[in-house]
């Protein structure tokens, strides 16, 4: 059984934006795109360490802010010709109350689109 | 014998099931229904058009009294049913009426949602759901004044059309920051917007409505900024709760509708439910297209065992509101595993965009055109895969079958009358004819020549097909440098069409350039945030999203991602006060690096995003505000002593580098401009190395710009000499004001000088004084704006508080249950 966290509200969040949360694993970047797809990622950038939530939010990506690579919000994967991956969670969003939940579970991160 | 079948509810699923019933198995059932409106079935669809008035009710009656005669259905009008006995098997109205039954169908449908904000029971306020509800509107309507509809999605902007129509002024409010954001993104949301207005329906977008005001009927609604708008009327329409109350008393499971199967039967299974008052797989639906499909499933599951189920629905929207044309279906959010293919025609005003997921398509949005989707939708119904088709797919059905277009042959196809530029009236043969009469070989010349593609530029393209297709081999397309891969325009072009077609938004230039991505990229969109910022002083409201870590926080991000923190030092002067509050800080946030800048700046390193706020409010305490440091902005302006102390001190170069600090801080500019202000031409503050240099002398001021010292070092170039204080602060203001109305975004004064001339600069800020003037006259105004200390706003508790603190800490949390 999957242990589902909640950590706010989909609104506590600036569309195109990214807040932190605290977590055992540090700090986990949860982003909302400009249609209020909830993602969480690490907040790491592959590539020197980046914060990921200070970066630039744009369609499922998003640009670090340090050295401009562009990650994926889904897969966590780094775009372009990179190589790297950012570690992935899993979210889900209430529809009527639009509280966010977030997994820490390695499993249940791929199948985010499930918990849809 | 047939069974008794009671059914609760007489709107268009249940009149669509029984249809289906009577067909599959005639005489199986005698049927009784309970309406609890006085009327007989009508598609409620049509609410609008009737609204409206382009049609009556008896146009949208669907079964009328003759329909349930012949089928033998006992109809009870206006009966609301208010208990259900599944022991006894009966349901029972308010009026006592009683019917037994065998089989069951509750179609209660949904409920209108009321905010539960104070005046929200006065009469006047309505909802739009029924024909009760229209006749409401349309009695208002006569008597004229302004109606308020709350609630921007499909229901409130038919209302709203519908009230327009019929004479009243209405107002849109809005939660959210685009229309219609279930069913739109953002750039098909602004064009509604956008047609909506142009129909004389004012619409206020992140509307907060604090209460509706009035004694004993509406008089106005107040916003939650203070606003207040007079309404006779106020329609709500912000969404719809199914109605699963009676279900619910009855002891059936309900969760926010009536739980059923894919049988679609309850948790008795005698009991059918169908149409908005289900949840069917933790979903509810309100739109027509389920509830058929529904309705098919429950008439097949009346007939007797049967593998008819309901599977869930994909969902398709069309707004009725006559003259807009805009569709919407599945999902259309972005992800890396989808592709999207983006068509904008600016001048038509068509938008579309379709969504494709695993070589299917999954998501549609159409606007201005939408004569393939239904085409799209049976697409995605069905999942065909698109490969084949997908370089034409998004022009439509009638392109597919051919081969793929090469662009060249389609210019080459088009008849010689064809027109190529809208703007100025130049049809195909004109181009051809001038590139082969005048010899013409680049983009520019067939500009000059013939004024295609001169004006708004959309049409480049195609000019540049023809030019292919006229010069062959010798064409060689001008190397057009694109701003980022979301568009085919330069900064030079967007620039210019920003100011030529009035674009005031990120959305709205998106879409009138016809970019190729929903969204923008983080190249393109902290230019466009700057480019509107500075031609739209005072309208434009900067874009926090749009701006790189450092200008949104106002600090500049370290490669631990700890912050560093730069007060202004006017000049690069200080005082034993602002030093103590800066050691003071250092010791309490426990600063690990404190060091001086080359701009004559005290910069403290490694301070924790959360300290921030906590940090500004201390340095304001001591008067001080931000350095800019971390922005495409002025910076700093680095003095020497002058005459106040040096012997050979020709001005007072400090207090010209505080006055010209003082005026212009705060201003925003494609990149970051430092300046300095030396007091004789030894030059200790090295001002001929900056992007805008003063150097003092015996006779006055000599202005320099166009320095660097970076990545290149170049010395500056000599602007002009000026005898007074007052004019080296003009000529120094109304340069920049040039600068930031020309530069490109990230661009240096250096490359900007160099890219117009030093001749056209000289020709605006030196040589015409009443020019000089009106730029100088531009920055100040725009200062008006722009001189409000970021750290000020945003110090403990104040403006933007999600950035500085964690939004959840589940380090220790236990799990939710």
């Amino acid at each position: 059984m999957t242990d589902w966290h909640r950590i706010g509200l989909v609104t506590d969040i600036p569309r195109r934006g990214a807040r932190c949360v605290d977590s055992p694993f540090g700090r986990i970047a949860v982003f909302r795109t400009a249609e209020d797809r909830i993602f969480a990622t690490e907040d790491r950038c592959p590539h020197k360490g980046g914060p990921l939530s200070q970066g630039i939010v744009h369609d499922s990506s998003v640009t670090c802010p340090l050295h401009n690579a562009v990650i994926s919000l889904q897969s966590g994967a780094m775009r372009g010709p990179d190589e790297g991956r950012v570690r992935v969670f899993a979210t889900r969003v209430d529809p009527l109350t639009e509280v966010i939940e977030l997994s820490l579970d390695e499993e249940t991160a791929g199948i985010r689109e499930a918990a849809e | 014998m047939p069974e008794k079948l009671v059914v609760i509810g007489n709107g268009m699923a249940p009149g669509r099931a029984l249809e289906h019933l009577f067909e599959k198995a005639p005489g199986q059932y005698e049927v009784t229904i309970f309406n609890a409106e006085p009327r007989v079935n009508y598609n409620r669809l049509m609410l609008s058009p009737v609204l409206s008035g382009e049609k009556t009710y008896e146009e949208i009656v669907t079964h009328d009294d003759a329909w349930y005669a012949a089928n033998g259905v006992t109809l009870h009008k206006g009966k609301r049913v208010d208990a259900i006995d599944r022991t006894a098997k009966t349901v029972t109205a308010a009026d006592g009426t009683t019917a037994p039954y065998d089989k069951l169908i509750i179609a209660t449908g949904s409920s209108p949602f009321i905010v539960p904000i104070p005046g929200s029971t006065l009469p006047g306020v309505l909802t739009y759901r029924d024909l009760d509800d229209v006749e409401t509107m349309l009695e208002a309507a006569k008597s004229g004044g302004r109606a308020v509809v709350i609630g921007g999605g499909l229901l409130g902007l038919e209302a709203a059309a519908g009230l327009k129509l019929r004479g009243m002024d209405v107002t849109v409010l809005h939660l959210m920051p685009t229309l219609m954001e279930r069913q739109l993104d953002p750039a098909a949301g602004y064009l509604l917007e956008r047609s909506l207005k142009a129909r004389g329906i004012d619409i206020v977008t992140k509307a907060n409505t604090h209460a509706i005001l009035g004694e004993d009927k509406v008089e106005g609604v107040k916003l939650d900024d203070g606003t207040v708008i007079d309404a006779r009327i106020v329609v709500m329409a912000v969404g719809i709760r199914p109605s699963a109350g009676l279900a619910r008393a009855a002891g059936l499971d309900v969760g926010r509708g009536i739980k059923v199967g894919d049988d679609m039967r309850t948790s008795d299974p005698d009991v059918f439910a169908l149409g908005e008052c289900v949840e069917h797989r933790g979903q509810c639906y309100g739109l027509v297209a389920p509830l058929y499909e529904m309705a098919e499933v429950v008439a097949s599951q009346l007939c007797g065992p049967c593998e008819s189920h309901y599977l869930g629905s994909v969902t398709s929207t069309k707004l009725k509101v006559t003259g807009i044309d805009l569709f919407s279906a599945g999902d259309f959010a972005e992800g890396d595993d989808r592709e999207e293919i983006v068509l904008r025609d600016a001048s038509a005003g068509v938008y579309k965009r379709l969504v494709v997921k695993d070589d299917c398509i999954i998501g549609a949005v159409l606007y201005g055109e939408t004569a393939d989707g239904a085409w799209f939708f049976d697409l995605m119904k069905k999942k065909t895969p698109v490969s084949e088709m997908r370089e034409t797919l998004i022009f439509g059905q009638s392109y597919q079958g051919g081969s793929p277009l090469d662009p060249i042959a389609a210019a080459a196809a088009l008849p010689d009358d064809a027109e190529i530029c809208g703007c100025n009236g130049i049809c195909k043969s004109k181009i051809t004819g001038a590139i082969t009469a005048k010899g013409l070989t680049t983009l520019e010349d067939v500009r000059a020549h013939t004024k295609a593609s001169s004006s708004c530029g959309t049409c480049t393209g195609l000019v540049e097909q023809l030019m292919a297709l006229t010069l062959g081999d010798a064409f060689n397309p001008q190397a057009v440098k694109p701003m980022c891969g979301c568009t085919d325009l330069s900064h030079a072009d967007v620039r210019r069409l920003i100011v030529a077609k009035s674009l005031k938004s990120i959305p709205e230039v998106m879409q009138e350039l016809e970019w190729k991505t929903s969204c923008g990229c983080a190249k393109c969109r902290p230019a466009l945030n700057y480019y509107l910022l500075a031609d739209w002083p005072g309208e434009y409201v900067d874009d926090d999203q749009s701006r790189f870590i450092n200008e949104r926080v106002h600090a500049n991000i370290q490669k631990d991602g700890t912050y560093s923190v730069v007060p202004r030092m006017w000049g690069g002067m200080t005082t034993s006060q602002e030093l103590r509050a800066i050691a003071d800080v250092v010791d309490k946030f426990q600063i690990p690096s404190v060091k001086c800048t080359g701009g004559q700046r005290i910069d403290m390193l490694g301070v924790k995003k959360e300290d921030l706020p906590a940090v500004w409010a201390d340095l304001n305490a001591a008067g001080m505000v931000s350095g800019a440091a971390y922005g495409k902005a002025l910076r700093t302006v680095k003095t020497c002593v002058g005459t106040d102390w040096c012997r050979f001190g020709t001005q007072d170069s400090t207090g010209l580098g505080i006055r010209v600090e003082k005026f212009m801080w705060g201003s925003w500019t494609p990149a970051k401009v430092k300046m300095a202000v030396s007091g004789c031409p030894r030059n200790c503050a090295e001002a001929t190395c900056k992007d805008v240099g003063v150097i003092c002398t015996d006779a006055g001021y000599e202005i320099h710009f166009a320095g660097a010292a970076g990545l290149d070092i170049k010395g500056t170039e000599v602007l002009t000499q000026v005898k007074t204080e007052e004019e080296a602060l003009e000529t120094i203001v109304a340069l920049v004001q040039l600068y930031r109305e020309q530069g490109h975004y990230l661009e240096r004064i250096y490359k900007w000088a160099k890219r117009v001339g030093m001749e056209s600069i000289k020709a605006a800020v030196v040589d015409d004084a009443a020019k000089r003037r009106v730029y100088f006259d531009r920055f100040a105004f725009s200062q008006k704006f722009a001189q409000r200390d970021p750290w000020a706003d945003r110090a403990s508790g104040g403006l933007a508080s999600h950035e500085f603190k964690p939004m959840a800490d589940i380090s220790f949390q236990e799990a939710a249950e």
